[in-house]
């Protein structure tokens, strides 16, 4: 212990990144607190928002392209599923009940806290430098064979490296990446553009998204974006460990038990 | 790492601090300047007040995106009608002569006026999309008065805060705040597409409020009530739909 003064004194990074400059006294978490928690509440609103936006979905299961579309017009394509509106032709002979009072209610509520959680998420991503240092692929990782080995290797059910329980691979950095920065973005922006008030301040988020109805498809589809990865982000967790990776998001260690070999 | 940790310490401490009073601070100010709405309570106030202070903050006076006339939806549709009562029938068969619109609350000059009335004042269109909570919308032109110009002529009390309306459809009745009932683009709706305004779409009154969602914009409309506050129209929530469990605003 009397090192640890010495080696924060010599220590020679003006930014917070000094924690990892002493991993000999106490290992920096496997994920931060501020990544621990924002993720838990990400999650929850995630599933908030995945139940209601389908109650929303089946008032109206058609997709449009463009500014309208209504039962009386074409659409791009309809969901084979029943509907919680009577006036929407369905083909089954009966009307779900509807939900949309406190789905909506719901979907706005949990959209606000994702949103506020986000943004506290990356604006410390970028202070901290998270992005850069966990998230950003190593030099080595920036190429088509690394990618497609970290690829590969999940396909063959392998068990990833005991690296990877303290890293991510280039494949997973890009995804997270994606997700944040592409697809968390777009989601909101094309569900901002449905917002009749939103569109009055910033008429071109909706001209820029095509209209309206391009708009609810694009959300729509982004969401599909998210739930796919979802599935495949648990389903990685479970294959390198499902306890010992959703106990390092909750306590930040990484668990001793990880290793089942 | 203790050094750290106390920097941690100090930091979330005052981030906890300016959290709780910048809430308490928000909160007051929200109340002061009507950014609150009356459906704040339960589970969803929350959501629903973050989502009505922020518009008003950001879309006070902004304007309903309008289109030019060739984008008009060929076919609009005029969604689910309760069935017509004998009174509305009665009505419709005198060519809606004897419909009259009264305006009572905090006015100088209560009145009444009848469609002839409304249409005597120079008729304001715009272009715009209807859009239904469900996820359908269409694109019609909206034909009337707008609303500012009837409470103009009935003289508002300076501490008027919302104005409700009701329709003859039973139990539906809705109500807007200043903001909404003063913009430039909020109708009292009498025709449609250069037509009169059909019944299966409210006619031959209806509410239109382009920044809101379709079930805001009531159909039917016999009465509107200016007043400083949504607590004795029936449960308070500000409309029968919030009561049923539908957002009072619906700028979202």
């Amino acid at each position: 212990m009397a090192t640890l003064g010495s080696a924060q004194l010599s220590a020679e990074a003006p930014l917070p990144s000094a924690a990892s400059s002493v991993p000999a006294t106490k290992p920096a978490p496997r994920h931060s607190a501020l990544v621990r928690v924002t993720h838990w509440i990400t999650t929850l609103c995630f599933f908030a928002l995945l139940v209601t936006g389908i109650e929303i979905l089946i008032s109206h299961p058609r997709f449009y392209w463009g500014e309208t579309g209504t039962v009386l017009t074409a659409p791009l394509f309809q969901l084979p599923i029943p509907s919680s509106r009577k006036l929407v032709p369905t083909g089954y002979g009966y009307v779900l009940p509807d939900q949309n009072g406190w789905s909506r209610a719901l979907h706005f509520e949990a959209a606000w806290m994702a949103v506020l959680t986000g943004l506290l998420y990356v604006i410390s991503g970028l202070l901290t430098r998270h992005f850069r240092k966990d998230l950003v692929p190593s030099k080595a990782d920036r190429s088509w064979r690394a990618l497609l080995t970290s690829f590969a290797k999940p396909l063959r059910f392998e068990r990833p490296s005991a690296a990877e329980a303290s890293s991510y691979n280039g494949l997973q950095r890009l995804t997270y990446l994606l997700v944040i920065f592409v697809l968390f973005p777009l989601v909101i922006w094309s569900g901002l553009a449905m917002s009749l008030g939103f569109a009055s301040a910033f008429p071109w988020s909706v001209t820029l998204l095509g209209g309206r109805q391009s708009a609810r498809t694009i959300h729509f589809f982004v969401s599909l974006a998210l739930v796919l990865f979802l599935f495949v982000h648990v389903l990685m967790v479970c294959l390198a460990g499902f306890w010992s990776r959703t106990g390092a998001m909750i306590t930040g260690r990484i668990g001793t038990l990880k290793e089942h070999t | 790492m203790i050094n750290l940790s106390r920097r941690k310490l100090i930091v979330s401490g005052l981030v906890a601090t300016a959290g709780a009073s910048g809430l308490a601070v928000a909160a007051r100010l929200a109340q002061k300047y009507g950014l609150v709405p009356p459906d704040h309570g339960g589970i969803y106030g929350f959501g629903e007040t973050l989502t009505y202070a922020s518009q008003r903050l950001l879309t006070r006076h902004s304007l309903a995106r309008e289109f030019p006339r060739n984008r008009i939806s060929p076919r609009p549709f005029p969604n689910e009608l309760a069935p017509l009562t004998e009174d509305f029938k009665r009505l419709q068969a005198g060519g809606f002569a004897d419909w009259r619109l009264s305006v009572d609350g905090m006015v100088h000059q209560p009145a009444s006026f009848s469609i002839a009335d409304l249409k005597s004042h120079p008729p304001r269109s715009h272009i715009t999309e209807l859009a239904c909570e469900e996820g359908w919308s269409y694109i019609a032109e909206w034909i009337g008065v707008p609303l500012s110009h009837v409470l103009h002529l009935v003289g508002v009390h300076p501490q008027a805060r919302y104005v409700v309306y009701v329709s003859t459809e039973p139990d539906t009745w809705d109500s807007i705040d200043m903001a909404d009932a003063l913009h430039p683009q909020t109708f009292l709706c009498y025709g449609m597409n250069g037509n009169e305004l059909p019944v299966a779409h409210g006619g031959p009154l209806r509410m239109r409020l382009p920044r809101q969602i379709g079930y805001k914009n009531i159909k039917f409309i016999n009465r509107l009530t200016v007043t400083d506050s949504l607590k004795q129209f029936g449960k308070g929530l500000g409309s029968a739909a919030a009561e049923a469990g539908y957002a009072w605003y619906t700028g979202i």
